[in-house]
């Protein structure tokens, strides 16, 4: 029986030929001189039956990695009748150096060149007739996956083996690659002596992290109360340095700016003080609450935590379209929605990409954080706070899987879920300070920039026309407010959140900040003033509102990059949208009716 | 021979083939699925979820759509 050898480098195609010409009959054997199992199968060529072997791919024949060993053992231990290579036409620059490898130790072969389609493509043009003079062998342009051009390339295979009755010498290419050979037994020699390599690695302590945090059943209780503990710390570390750095910031204003500014327009120290002053003041004293938050982030993210998330949730998010790295990326959004929207590029497979891509922006970012922070500080008590902030995270992910579940018919896929789970590491600390760090400087960056800009817009619009009072019905911003009443009202969201809320479709970053200079005031007084303005399901109605309704523009656009399709965007922006006010209005028309 | 999301908890093989098309392969490849490693089944998720699987250093989880088309045989050795 004649013995063909495919031989070529990896991602060339050799899997999908060998598939194609061997059909169903495949095979796995033991070959003398190796130790692996090649795929092997029976097929008719020029009337012989002969033995089709799969060989490795390899990228250079005298390497050293485990499968360069394998393919030049076979080669010295098994007669061959031909060589198939195989070679990727548009990587030839690149690949020709296999092939002359080869050409070297006298065995009769056949050159296919693969993806001749995409070579032409990238005005890759070959002549074939030439090189196969040149080559002394016969070169032929075929297309693994298509089957174009492979009968052709079959014929010439035939034609070689019949014309010639020489087999390969295995002893001549035993002596061929003799030095190859030398540097494998020096190399096994040094392993032998000085390495030890156990055949079944295992850490222990992250074995043992595990047993528990891999369990059957305690797996998901213990991640949900992980995460509970986590945003309790950043809620009770963050607390007094939030009120510390306000307490500062008033100060600086009663005791430097308003003395400082006593001698100019009225309008330029509106301007400075009431708005820009009050709306960035406002904002930075979130800053220590979002640093924390960066921080534990991080740490999480370092720490080989969310593969194990992944692992934990596949088959529940399996169940919706999706699959484990999409809820690690719905934690991710829980930073920052534009990072975990970039993310998605890992997977294959456009329906589930998009199908992801469509959950994220529902995912409470930091930015929604600090106005859910400042919400729940100024209508709740310190006993209520963590867990009114918990139910808005647990709505966020209500909101996710509802989506994916209502469309995962549209956009269903077969992608495959493999993932490698990391050893636990705990950071040090300098990693997480750095990390953190990136990511506050990021997040200030964009917010200072959004900040800046939106506080004065809102400035404007709630103290123009001058000749109606500041933040009254009769400015511009009231009369904003007016127009969507019919739209809000029924939310129990008033005038001055809902212009607040308007502010917050370019950046949620700017809400808080445009809350304090519409009412002309900042901190603790601020809060007080909402307190006595709005109760707490109004107060919840809005909250829903903002975490749903959309999440920045920096979001969308990302969404429109990503997808490159204007509908997507669109479907996600309108489905946000009327989920938010579907939300919304089911949560506060069902707490009015039950009497609170 | 038996098939990788047919074994049980705790169970030693070593790979006898892949049946793959090449994207998945070349992952599975990329991960230390190859023919010839041995690998143990560390876990399954809850409610038929992804296989925790050890691969030599590397530990890896897949679900059995994929662990169905990597084709392992007992280890005689190590299997209890």
């Amino acid at each position: 029986m004649k013995r063909i050898a495919l031989l070529g480098m990896p991602n060339t195609g050799k899997s999908t030929l060998f598939n194609r010409i061997s059909g169903a009959s495949a095979r796995v054997g033991n070959w003398p001189g190796i130790t692996v199992d090649l795929m092997s199968a029976k097929v008719l060529l020029g009337g012989h039956i002969a033995e089709l072997v799969d060989l490795p791919g390899i990228y250079d024949l005298h390497g050293f990695s485990e499968d360069e060993q394998v393919v030049r053992h076979f080669l010295a231990n098994n007669p061959l009748d031909l060589v198939i290579v195989l070679l990727n036409s548009s990587q030839i620059d690149r690949q020709l150096s296999l092939l002359l490898q080869i050409k070297k130790l006298n065995i009769p072969m056949v050159l296919a060149l693969n993806m001749s389609d995409e070579a032409k493509k990238a005005g890759i043009s070959i002549d074939t007739d030439q090189l196969a003079k040149s080559l002394n062998m016969p070169v032929l342009q075929i297309s693994a996956k298509y089957g174009e051009g492979l009968p052709k390339a079959l014929q010439a295979a035939a034609a070689v083996i019949n014309q010639a009755h020489t087999t390969s010498d295995p002893a001549g290419i035993s002596l061929a690659l003799e030095e190859d050979q030398k540097i494998e037994k020096e190399m096994e020699s040094l392993l032998a002596r000085y390495v030890h390599i156990p055949s079944m690695l295992s850490d222990s302590t992250t074995d043992k992290i595990d047993k528990i945090l891999l369990h059957k059943w305690l797996g998901l209780p213990l991640f949900f109360l992980a995460m509970y503990a986590l945003f309790q710390f950043i809620f009770a570390a963050g607390k007094p340095l939030q009120d510390g750095l306000a307490w500062l910031l008033q100060l600086l204003r009663s005791d430097v700016l308003e003395p400082l500014f006593a001698g100019s327009p009225t309008w330029l120290s509106g301007l400075f003080l009431d708005g820009i002053y009050n709306g960035v003041a406002t904002v930075a004293a979130f800053v220590p609450i979002i640093v924390l938050f960066f921080l534990v982030m991080s740490m999480v993210e370092d720490s080989g935590y969310l593969s194990r998330a992944a692992f934990l949730m596949d088959a529940l998010m399996a169940k919706m379209g999706l699959d484990g790295r999409g809820f690690v990326m719905m934690l991710m959004g829980f930073g920052c929605n534009v990072p975990a929207l970039m993310g998605t590029r890992m997977m294959r497979s456009r329906p589930m990409r998009l199908l992801t891509m469509l959950v994220i922006p529902l995912s409470l970012c930091s930015a929604r954080l600090q106005v859910f922070i400042f919400m729940i500080t100024a209508l709740f008590t310190a006993s209520q706070a963590p867990l009114v902030l918990f139910a808005l995270y647990l709505m966020s992910f209500v909101t996710m899987f509802l989506t994916a579940l209502l469309f995962q018919g549209q956009f269903k896929n077969k992608e495959p879920f493999i993932l490698e789970l990391p050893p636990y590491r705990f950071p040090t600390l300098r990693q997480i300070v750095l990390r953190g760090w990136l990511e506050v400087k990021h997040f200030l960056q964009r917010a200072s920039k959004f900040i800046v800009i939106g506080v004065v817009l809102v400035w404007a619009l709630t103290n123009f026309p001058s000749n109606v009072a500041p933040a009254s019905a009769g400015t511009y911003a009231g009369q904003l407010g007016a127009l969507f009443a019919p739209v809000l009202d029924p939310l129990g969201i008033n005038n001055q959140l809902a212009i607040a809320l308007i502010f917050g479709f370019v950046a949620k970053e700017i809400v808080v900040g445009a809350l304090a200079v519409i009412y002309g005031l900042q901190g603790d007084a601020l809060m007080v003033q909402i307190a006595s303005q709005i109760d707490w399901v109004q107060a919840i109605s809005f909250m829903l509102f903002a975490l749903i309704y959309t999440p920045c523009l920096s979001t969308i656009a990302t969404l429109r990059n990503e997808s490159k399709s204007l509908s997507f965007m669109w479907l996600s922006l309108g489905w946000s949208l009327g989920l938010a006010w579907l939300v919304s209005f089911t949560f506060y028309q069902s707490a009015r009716a039950l009497g609170f | 021979m038996r098939l990788l999301s047919q074994l049980a908890i705790g169970e030693h093989a070593t790979i006898f083939a892949i049946e793959a098309e090449e994207s998945l392969y070349h992952r599975l490849s990329a991960l230390g699925f190859r023919v010839g490693k041995t690998l143990s089944v560390m876990r399954r998720a809850n409610f038929n979820g992804p296989l925790h699987i050890r691969l030599g250093t590397t530990d890896v989880i897949l679900r059995d759509t994929e662990a169905a088309r990597i084709h392992v045989q007992n280890d005689l050795l190590t299997s209890q």
